[in-house]
């Protein structure tokens, strides 16, 4: 490498200007919320991330998140298969514009959607002579973050599926085992490790995401309220420390995330290769 | 980590199976017709409401929605806030990737995750971080408002709210592009003398023109479509500090929901652009690498 270093000029540089502007822009600005969560002090940090209404917010956020989660990873799986698997027309039109949800700004997914689901929308006054409410529930943040974590299950494991070799399905399939056998016993396992990334992926995207909950939501302290809105209320309203309390848990959550996916993917990586 | 994808290449037409290793007809049509049905749900039929209720109050009140002065306003300082914080970005992923790629040295994985770190922060945390270093009560608060300078509440902090969320967009992309390509045409131009400047322009942006391309895209698409962080630095301000996103919001909370959804419109089509942008570059890539990848079978 110190040859390479002698070859290509600019390592000085590109690496300088590199972490001068990830300090700047990145690292400096997070860490004034750990700076600040510690001025605080113990007692008053603990008071402000877990007073009843700020609980009751992650409760909403973990519970509609993971279930957000649960659809996508089911769903996706399927959409995942149907596309590698199957021919049907439109299949490549498909195949792009399920990457709709990374490229439709959260704002536009959030009215969009509430408008559908709302009492007098095109889905909410089906389902309302059911007796079901979407919009303004904890129904209709699920229904935000579905669409919102609809690609990372897909996306992860098209690629796994795609390289997936037809030869252990050959096997499966000639000593006499049965399609459902042979994706229970054979591709299931084989699937596993992309689907829990892609699981992951969702679920992270999800528990952060403010834009399309808001409108949906309701907002409702104790019961529909998530806990990216309530930093945003307590900032509206001066109220700094609270805000930076429940933001530095959530940012451990994320980092916490951050590290299992990354497991995961290696985990993934060490059976596909 | 959260919110993007690095380019791929698009999913290769599905080879023929025998029998025994696909499902019966009735079954594989049932599992596309409910994928189908799930993707229609979630990602047509919004699309579809947003251009019904846009035009809901007619074709004229759709335009009169997207000429009024405020949405204007909102347009030009979505495009100001982009034009700064991608070609930033750009230079950025440029650089990082160089350093990355083309040079070992220690702490190269950790650097890499570091850079990722804005994709598994939540927008409103992203926002709030430059609350807390310009706002009042930030760090730098009292040292700003003393030398009456804005930063937070302005166009300002809306350019760094929208520079930190879209942070990773084009690093991401060029790194393991150029770690793949190894960096040894770069040091044969060396070694036949050509400048670093020269090796950059002749024989590296070439290389990785699309993989470039393809960040620029998705990291202009968050860019103009960021809402959380924005709002948190935005001072709401009409015609002044909102961007389109944040427009849409403030209409949507004045139930003028024909507004609304006519400038929503507008964020809409820069989406259905940047997939069908996004597809062409994943289209040509495959072009690309498809008859490198037959070389190599005939070889074998």
């Amino acid at each position: 490498m110190s040859a390479r270093r002698r070859t290509l000029p600019g390592f000085g540089l590109s690496l300088g200007f590199t972490l001068a502007y990830l300090s700047l822009l990145v690292l400096i600005p997070l860490s004034t919320l750990f700076v600040r969560s510690a001025g605080l002090g113990w007692d008053g940090f603990w008071a402000a991330a877990t007073s009843p209404r700020v609980i009751a917010s992650y409760r909403v956020t973990l519970l509609t998140a993971f279930s957000a989660a649960t659809i996508n990873a089911a769903f996706g799986l399927l959409v995942a298969w149907v596309l590698v698997r199957y021919r049907f027309p439109g299949r490549k039109l498909v195949d792009a514009l399920v990457d709709l949800p990374f490229a439709l700004p959260t704002a536009v997914a959030g009215i969009a959607l509430t408008t559908l689901y709302s009492e007098h929308g095109w889905i909410g006054s089906r389902l309302a002579p059911l007796g079901i409410k979407v919009a303004f529930t904890e129904l209709g943040i699920i229904v935000a973050l579905t669409f919102i974590g609809l690609p990372f299950v897909v996306r992860t494991l098209q690629p796994v599926l795609q390289d997936l070799e037809s030869e252990i399905e050959e096997a499966a399939a000639s000593l006499g085992a049965t399609r459902l056998q042979t994706f229970q016993r054979v591709l299931v396992p084989a699937l596993w490790p992309a689907l829990l990334t892609g699981f992951a992926l969702a679920f992270a995207r999800a528990i952060g995401e403010y834009g399309s909950v808001v409108f949906i939501s309701g907002n409702m302290p104790m019961k529909t309220e998530i806990a990216p809105l309530l930093i945003m209320t307590k900032l509206e309203q001066f109220d700094y420390a609270g805000a930076t309390a429940i933001a530095s848990v959530m940012l451990m959550a994320s980092f916490l995330l951050l590290l299992t996916i990354n497991v995961l993917q290696w985990w993934s990586r060490r059976l596909t290769a | 980590m959260a919110g993007t994808v690095t380019l791929r290449l698009p999913v290769a037409s599905p080879q023929a199976r025998s029998a025994a290793l696909t499902e019966p007809r009735p079954v594989r049509w049932a599992l596309i017709g409910v994928a189908l049905a799930f993707l229609s749900l979630f990602l047509l039929v919004p699309l579809a409401a947003v251009v019904v209720e846009g035009f809901k109050k007619g074709v004229e009140a759709y335009l009169a929605a997207l000429v009024e002065p405020d949405t204007l306003a909102a347009v030009r300082l979505t495009l100001v806030a982009a034009l700064v914080s991608v070609p930033l970005n750009v230079v950025f992923g440029l650089a990082a990737a160089w350093a990355i790629a083309k040079f070992s040295f220690p702490g190269r994985n950790l650097l890499i995750t570091l850079i990722d770190l804005p994709f598994a922060v939540s927008p409103v945390i992203s926002g709030m971080i430059f609350v807390l270093m310009f706002g009042g009560q930030g760090w730098f608060g009292p040292w700003l408002d003393a030398h009456d300078i804005q930063i937070v509440f302005a166009v300002p902090g809306i350019i760094l709210a929208t520079t930190f969320v879209t942070f990773p967009f084009v690093a991401r992309e060029l790194i393991p592009l150029m770690q793949e390509q190894g960096p040894e045409e770069e040091e044969a131009a060396r070694v036949l003398g050509a400048s670093g400047w020269q090796i950059l322009r002749r024989v590296t942006l070439p290389n990785i023109k699309w993989g470039l391309l393809y960040g620029v895209i998705l990291c202009n698409a968050r860019a103009m479509g960021e809402f959380g962080a924005v709002s948190v630095v935005s001072g709401h301000i009409r015609g002044e500090t909102n961007t389109l996103p944040l427009h849409i919001e403030i209409l949507y909370n004045e139930y003028n929901f024909a507004a609304a959804f006519a400038v929503a419109s507008l964020l809409t089509l820069l989406a259905l652009v940047t997939l069908v942008a996004k597809s062409a570059v994943e289209w040509r890539q495959a072009r690309l690498l498809r008859p490198a990848a037959d070389q190599s079978m005939e070889a074998a």
